[in-house]
């Protein structure tokens, strides 16, 4: 088991949301804009990698009967910390994500990642793991928000650079409307699921 | 002004729909959707749970947190609440109803981790409700996910009928859908003036 292979397996075969299709709310809820899918990417990795290194710390001592009760206490713990972080230092930010900032508690991904990997393995590969499977996170967040803001805007901004500008008129303010994020994530995973489907064909 | 109650109702089941406009618990929309029953079985615990912990959320907001200034705590609070409340319900359900039980089984322990309720109780905060309004908002958001989830298995059930490209099949074609039913919801908006 090397620590790279853990890493890029975080963002291909257990990518969080077209792998194991876990944390699929803050993925199409916060995802009208690039930069709210980078702010949430950050406050769910922070959560994540932190809860995976104390897990794995505590894996001896937290017993099995009442583990899940305990992952949630402190995944709990550590959301509030980055909740009140977020609202000190980027109010609008935090304004923008709303409840899916105290939200990240019950994401499945980080429950998940606590009950199949850092309660079995040791700190450095939950270390490694966390941030792998946060990288996946972040760019399927990244790439559903800039679908939805280019059709639905015309152009992605993000903190006041404007990346891609495309004369896209009228704009299709349905993308940045709840159903843009359910067609745009449905085509994803079709083209995912395509993809799969034509690299098993050519293995045999 | 205070808001009405039935604004509140509508709201919740209609115009703020929790899966499909607020995007809150897709989880189990997505996980537990491919055939009806089960869908029905889950939308009555989620809705069971989503009423009872509107209401001890209340209370251990307003009479504990706020009393003694603690009111940063009430992310820990209400998920340890949501949690025993879970395990509560399963006891008497198992004690008392046992045929229920056998139905809704597998799917109690999933609440406690299913973004709706803390959904709720979090959004009930937000909007500095009273104690009835967000009972009634528990109640209001309940209904909503139970007509969703019964829309959405019943056109999945049908839809397995039909002859689909393979990489489409299963989640993909779920997510369409879901953007069908997203698109009718969205337009409520524009129905309801509140």
């Amino acid at each position: 088991m090397d620590a790279f292979s853990e890493f890029i397996r975080g963002i291909t075969r257990d990518n969080p949301i077209l792998g194991l299709v876990l944390g699929l709310c803050p993925a199409l809820a916060v995802t009208t804009s690039v930069e709210n899918a980078i702010g949430m990417s950050v406050a769910t990795a922070f959560v994540l990698v932190c809860s995976n290194v104390f897990i794995s710390t505590l894996r001896k001592q937290i017993p099995s009967a009442v583990r899940l009760p305990i992952f949630i206490i402190i995944i709990a713990t550590f959301v509030s910390i980055i909740r009140m972080v977020m609202e000190a230092y980027v109010p609008s930010m935090h304004a923008a994500l709303g409840i899916f900032i105290p939200l990240i508690v019950v994401n499945c991904i980080i429950i998940g990642r606590a009950e199949a990997y850092a309660s079995k393995n040791n700190v450095f590969f939950s270390f490694v793991d966390a941030l792998g499977i946060a990288a996946g996170f972040l760019l399927v967040l990244v790439l559903i928000g800039g679908i939805r803001e280019i059709l639905g805007t015309g152009q992605i901004v993000a903190f006041g650079y404007t990346l891609l500008s495309l004369p896209i008129n009228p704009a299709v303010t349905t993308m940045i409307m709840p159903p843009g994020a359910f067609l745009t994530i449905g085509i994803i995973m079709a083209v995912v699921n395509y993809q799969r489907a034509k690299k098993r064909a050519k293995g045999g | 002004m205070e808001k009405a109650l039935l604004a509140i109702f509508l709201e919740g089941v209609f115009i703020k729909n929790f899966l499909i406009i607020q995007f809150l618990g897709l989880c189990s929309f997505v996980g537990v959707t491919k055939d009806v029953k089960s869908a029905a079985g889950m939308a009555g615990a989620v809705v069971f749970v989503m009423a009872l912990a509107a209401t001890a959320s209340y209370m251990i907001y307003t009479y504990i947190l706020v009393p003694t200034t603690m009111t940063f705590l009430d992310l820990i609070s209400f998920i340890v609440v949501i949690a025993a409340l879970v395990q509560l319900v399963e006891f008497v359900v198992r004690k008392n109803i046992p045929a229920l039980y056998r139905s809704l089984g597998i799917y109690l322990p999933l609440i406690t981790t299913n973004c709706a309720v803390l959904g709720v109780v979090m959004l009930n905060v937000q909007s500095e409700y009273n104690f009835i309004q967000s009972v009634v908002f528990g109640i209001s958001a309940g209904i909503g996910f139970t007509i969703v989830m019964l829309m959405m298995s019943a056109i999945r059930e049908r839809s397995s009928f039909v002859r689909t490209p393979s990489s489409i099949k299963g989640l993909p074609l779920a997510f369409l859908i879901a953007t069908m039913l997203s698109l009718a919801f969205v337009n409520y908006f524009w129905v309801i003036p509140i």
